[in-house]
């Protein structure tokens, strides 16, 4: 299956990524945000290159009708801000401060011998989980977030 | 800023903006890290085998990378358990309420100049940067 070895690839390069740019490690990831302290502005460039790179690609596909190994590009449409995506990024931003994982690293650092992430991915699984319900439980159904957003 | 490390940041910067270009082009679909994940869980037909891929090459590659060069730093050790937790859990909370990570939002969003992850990606990086401040400064004692 060609979506599967592309998914895998896609997901080699990525994790690859991350452990080059040394975003596996937490105490980097919290340096960079320490931005009135000693600061390390590395963590920026990272978020630069990933982001030109990206954007060169995603004009580059724009032509495309479909994508090589799938029927359509499933691009999130929504452009309306609401609560939910303000609160949500608060709360996690939180997190990513107090622990100094954001969910890719935490995954890519999963296999290389730390307990930590092991952990982290545990409760972020269950915050995820919960939140699901919270949103079922809180929110009429048409306003329901689908199970897949950004990110 | 001696731990700056311009060169290998922006070669693993390039590397994520490369395998995100090839997830859509290849698979159609944005690499966000937390909606690949939750829609694992949500087991829509035909829609699960990729995701379960991407996530297990991200898996390999961190794994990889350490095998390949050693540990490229020292494992933090002293992290209190409760509060991993804590922070896994905002995180996971966060990220499903939020629709979207540093990955989605920060990497893909901000690529296809999309507002909500702009936005999404200010406030994130706001609240995370007051949290160290707050706790660097103790203003929260840990």
């Amino acid at each position: 299956m060609p979506a599967q070895l592309t998914g895998f690839l896609a997901g080699l390069l990525f994790g690859l990524g991350l452990a080059v740019s040394q975003m596996i490690n937490p105490n980097k990831v919290i340096g960079f945000l320490n931005v009135a302290g000693d600061w390390d502005p590395s963590l920026a460039l990272v978020l630069f290159a990933a982001v030109s790179v990206n954007f060169i690609g995603f004009r580059w596909t724009k032509r495309r009708t479909r994508p090589l190994f799938a029927d359509v590009f499933h691009l999130p449409t929504r452009a309306d801000l609401d609560s939910r995506l303000i609160a949500g990024a608060a709360v996690f931003g939180v997190g990513w401060g107090l622990g100094g994982y954001c969910p890719g690293p935490a995954l890519a650092a999963l296999s290389i011998g730390s307990w930590e992430p092991v952990i982290f991915v545990g409760a972020m699984l269950i915050g995820s989980l919960l939140a699901r319900l919270y949103e079922k439980n809180t929110l009429p159904a048409k306003e329901a977030t689908p199970a897949r957003g950004n990110g | 800023m001696e731990h700056f490390t311009p060169y290998s940041s922006l070669a693993g910067g390039a590397l994520i903006g490369l395998a995100a270009t090839l997830l859509w082009l290849m698979n159609g679909r944005v690499a966000g890290i937390s909606g690949i994940v939750n829609g694992v869980f949500a087991r829509a037909a035909g829609d699960t085998a990729w995701r379960v891929w991407f996530l297990a090459g991200l898996l390999a590659g961190g794994a990889i990378y350490v095998a390949f060069t050693g540990l490229p730093f020292q494992l933090r050790s002293d992290f209190p358990m409760p509060l991993l937790i804590l922070a896994g859990f905002l995180v996971g909370f966060g990220t499903r309420l939020g629709s979207g990570c540093t990955s989605g939002h920060g990497v893909c969003g901000i690529a296809r100049l999309s507002r909500r992850s702009l936005v999404a990606t200010a406030v994130f990086l706001t609240t995370a940067m007051l949290t160290v401040f707050l706790i660097t400064r103790n203003f929260v004692e840990l």
